[in-house]
């Protein structure tokens, strides 16, 4: 066992892992090394996360060992991991947002000089060197705030090559970027692999996976369940092996909807933000609501909430003008909305399943002068969410912080349906979920419009815009630049509009 | 020992809402024996209650205010500024009604919780509408309640003109005899466990109480689930200063006198202390009411311990300072 290809491989041997007695890992034997970008697909909770943290010393495992070039180690710590060449990014970005570029490249192995003070011409000099080799224009002493999704993306990648990287792990790198930027970061990785360095890209998107990467690892409930090159499988069979049944098509059937208007918004205008936005919603409808990621769909949300306050224009709810001033306002006409910024302001993580799904509609269990709360008929009600929904928890008092991103997002949904919405505001539903729970939460809308509830749909990704949507508007700079329907609802027509390409072509 | 026999057998006992209950019984145990046979006195445990329930009724309204992801420094200045008008009035009112006591004394102590429940309303809208942080806007009418009293008294006493009212602060409730001598209930105490028991009441069945948490734990969250976080948080300060204002009540008929340089002086440590060690978090989100009451008869306990031991009060406080450190040092462990 030498050469060159086992002095840069990680083997795992037997590694398990359990959280409070629930095996999450079980029995992992995988090697990566050499000139490979290696995908690692899974639902949500099949062990993805964890195994990438057994590999950077966030974790360790239960048992098992792991070996670097024949030697085994020992990963106690994110910087052990870094001595051993073994960087990961993040799904959840580890910047910190006020301190520039160059301070987040070298946080924790800071340069210092003789005198033991920092050494900041040589952090920002080697900081710019990095840029420079990931192709990307970033100025080493902008702030972390001033800069895009992608541009974060970036910073961490930097990060992560700052210290001589021979493994880079990249944790569902592209949910927050838009189809242009999955460009730049895939030419990247490209240039990463021929440099020499390994990557491992776990993702949820299998098309990603398939276009990028030379291997592809199947996790399935903690065991590996597929090994093997790329080229020999598609990605329908990726899908299959990961959720281990067939698999129909993923998106419903459309309905039709109803003529009635019942949302309504007429030039609405929020300065520097949104500008002279109209759309009509029907009874039934799905309406999409595409654009790049900054073209300003979740403010329009945010507006229809009364969170940022318009200069100009109005909402109408069933053909009557509504003030919308505050969050209240929107959940009193029956209009709710499914945040996009799950942990942010979807949900509270320290709060249970029980508290979180029922903190929009409260005021409907509470009775009396106290506004006591009927526990019990609080507690029949959210047993149903989870039944209905399947939600993955043992208790109805279980915190959210421990529960996977898949079922917070279904806590999530159950807390946006339980004001008993008209019209629910759904901004990015999908983000970060697997394609089981993808597809529950597209038959779930699917049902809600039959019922004669209307849905405006904000999605990134195009596919389930195209797939679910009975019109679409095109988002840019804070416009509606077009409006698609039927057969024009095509990927090439929205990002047309999306890009802008429409303008200069006219010209 | 009952809540052990209650959890089922081979499960744990639920250390996160039992634990400082335990480590009271340990106290408890500890200063039982420390204090031989001076600390299991009736009259000296009656005692050790009632000195905690001053600062112990104002921390109730504290863990409010903590849970909601703030603090209020000024809750001392603010028992001394009700305590004196409330004393004014209550001597203006023995002249007018010509010694209608009575009267007087219910005059003056609803003057006293209402002008604390102003100055929590002040506190509160500060916080909300002129979006101050609440260490700030408490830190400044700390200084502002504190300095008013000062200068409405020139730095002296207000001394109430009425014989009843320092009755009225040495109530007992309850009178039994164990056989072993009389118990009674003090009046402060009663109040502390009264209000205790709404207070807790109010936060873990109803509405606000939910809310009061959600906008602790997540105010952004709690805003985009159309929680009106301004109200929530703006009731928060209105019923800790209502709250101080009951306390205040009590202590000045304790005297029958409120001097203005010392009353009140410090109670915002010993709330937050009192709060801290009952398991709330410092960051808002999560507490318990009876936590806060089990902190505030620690912080009593250990006092009266070392008192008993001998030790110098300069020593008291630095054992309270490793109290408040390492029971929140306990409680971290617990929870990783």
């Amino acid at each position: 066992m030498s050469g060159d290809m086992t002095q840069t491989t990680i083997r795992t041997e037997k590694i398990n892992k359990e959280f409070g007695g629930v095996p999450v890992l079980k029995d992992i034997d995988i090697s990566i090394g050499g000139q490979e970008i290696l995908g690692i697909i899974g639902e949500n909770g099949a062990g993805k996360s964890t195994l990438m943290k057994i590999l950077s010393g966030i974790y360790q495992p239960t048992s098992g060992k792991v070996f670097i070039g024949g030697t085994q180690v020992r990963i106690e710590s994110p910087i052990d991991a870094r001595n051993l060449g073994i960087s990961l990014v993040p799904q959840e970005f580890n910047l910190i947002k006020d301190l520039p570029v160059y301070n987040n490249v070298f946080l924790g192995a800071e340069l210092r000089n003789r005198y033991g003070l920092l050494d900041k011409e040589a952090m920002k000099a080697r900081t710019k060197e990095l840029l420079a080799q990931l192709n990307v224009d970033i100025d080493p002493e902008a702030r972390i705030d001033s800069l895009s999704a992608a541009g974060k993306q970036m910073v961490e990648i930097c990060k992560a090559l700052a210290f001589e990287s021979r493994f880079l792990i990249m944790d569902e790198p592209t949910t927050m970027l838009t189809k242009y930027e999955i460009e730049i970061l895939f030419s990247l990785v490209r240039s990463l692999k021929a440099k020499g360095i390994t990557v491992v890209y776990i993702s949820h998107k299998l098309k990603e996976v398939k276009a990028l990467c030379d291997r592809v690892v199947v996790l399935r409930d903690g065991a590996v369940v597929h090994d093997g090159p790329t080229a020999g499988i598609n990605t329908m069979e990726m899908a299959q092996k990961m959720v281990g049944r067939e698999l129909g098509s993923i998106f419903p059937p459309k309905s039709q909807p109803e003529e009635k208007v019942v949302f309504e918004a007429r030039g609405v205008t929020v300065p520097g933000v949104v500008q002279d936005i109209s759309f009509s919603l029907r009874k039934g409808e799905i309406l999409g609501l595409a654009g790049l990621v900054g073209a300003g769909r979740t403010e329009v949300a945010e507006t229809v909430l009364g969170l940022r306050s318009k200069s100009s224009g109005e909402f109408l709810r069933n053909g009557k003008v509504v003030e919308l001033a505050e969050p209240a306002d929107a959940v009193a006409s029956g209009i709710s909305y499914l945040s996009e910024d799950r942990q942010g302001s979807g949900i509270v993580t320290g709060f249970s399943v029980l508290k979180n799904v029922t903190l929009v509609s409260l005021a409907g269990y509470c009775r009396g002068f106290f506004r006591l709360i009927e526990e019990k008929r609080e507690r029949d009600k959210v047993q149903g969410y989870v039944d209905s929904f399947r939600i993955k928890t043992d208790s109805l008092d279980k915190r959210l912080e421990n529960l996977s991103g898949g079922n917070q997002q279904k806590v999530s949904l159950a807390k946006s349906m339980d004001s008993d919405p008209e019209v629910l505001i759904a901004d990015e539903p999908t983000r970060g979920v697997d394609v089981s729970a993808k597809h529950e939460i597209y038959l779930f809308l699917a049902d809600l419009v039959k019922k004669g509830i209307s849905c405006v749909f904000i999605s990134s990704e195009l596919e389930e815009i195209i797939g679910m949507c009975n019109r679409v508007a095109v988002m840019r700079d804070g416009r509606i630049v077009g409006l698609l329907e039927g057969a024009g609802i095509t990927e090439e027509n929205i990002m047309f509009y999306a890009t802008g390409v429409h303008e200069e072509a006219a010209s | 020992m009952s809540e052990a026999k209650a959890a089922k057998p081979g499960r744990k006992i639920d250390l996160e809402k039992y634990g400082s209950l335990i480590a009271l019984g340990a106290l408890f145990i500890l200063a039982s024996v420390i204090g031989w046979p001076y600390f299991l006195q009736l009259e000296n445990l009656v005692n050790v209650m009632r000195q905690s329930s001053y600062t112990g009724i104002i921390a109730l309204g504290m863990t409010f205010v903590i849970i909601s992801g703030g603090i209020d420094l000024s809750v001392g200045a603010v028992a001394a500024f009700s305590a004196s008008c409330g004393v004014l009035f209550m001597n203006l009112l023995v002249r007018a009604t010509q010694g209608n006591e009575i009267l007087a004394i219910a005059g003056g102590i609803g003057v006293m919780i209402l002008v604390g429940f102003a100055a929590g309303a002040i506190n509160g809208l500060l916080i909300t509408m002129g979006k101050i942080v609440p260490f700030i806007v408490t830190l400044g009418t700390m200084s502002i309640f504190r300095y008013l009293s000062l200068q409405m008294a020139n730095a002296g006493e207000f001394a109430s003109h009425s014989q009843q009212y320092g009755t009225f602060g040495m109530a007992k409730l309850f009178e039994v005899n164990l056989g072993i001598g009389k118990f009674s209930l003090p009046l402060p105490v009663a109040v502390l466990l009264v209000g205790a028991m709404v207070l807790s009441f109010l936060l873990n069945n109803t509405r606000y109480g939910r809310y009061l948490c959600a906008v602790g734990s997540n105010s952004r969250v709690a805003q985009y689930s159309a929680v009106r976080v301004g109200h929530v948080r703006f009731w928060a300060y209105a019923i800790n200063g209502a709250v101080v204002g009951i306390s205040a009540a009590l202590l000045a008929a304790r005297f029958n006198t409120v001097s203005t340089p010392n009353f009140g002086l410090g109670f915002e440590m010993d709330a937050i202390s009192a709060v801290i060690i009952g398991g709330t978090a410092m960051v808002g989100g999560r507490g318990s009411i009876w936590g806060t009451v089990v902190g505030v008869f620690m912080l009593q306990i250990i006092q009266n311990m070392l008192n008993m031991a001998g030790l110098s009060p300069y020593i008291q406080g630095v054992v309270k300072g490793v109290v408040i450190i390492g029971s929140v040092y306990i409680q971290r462990q617990r929870q990783s």
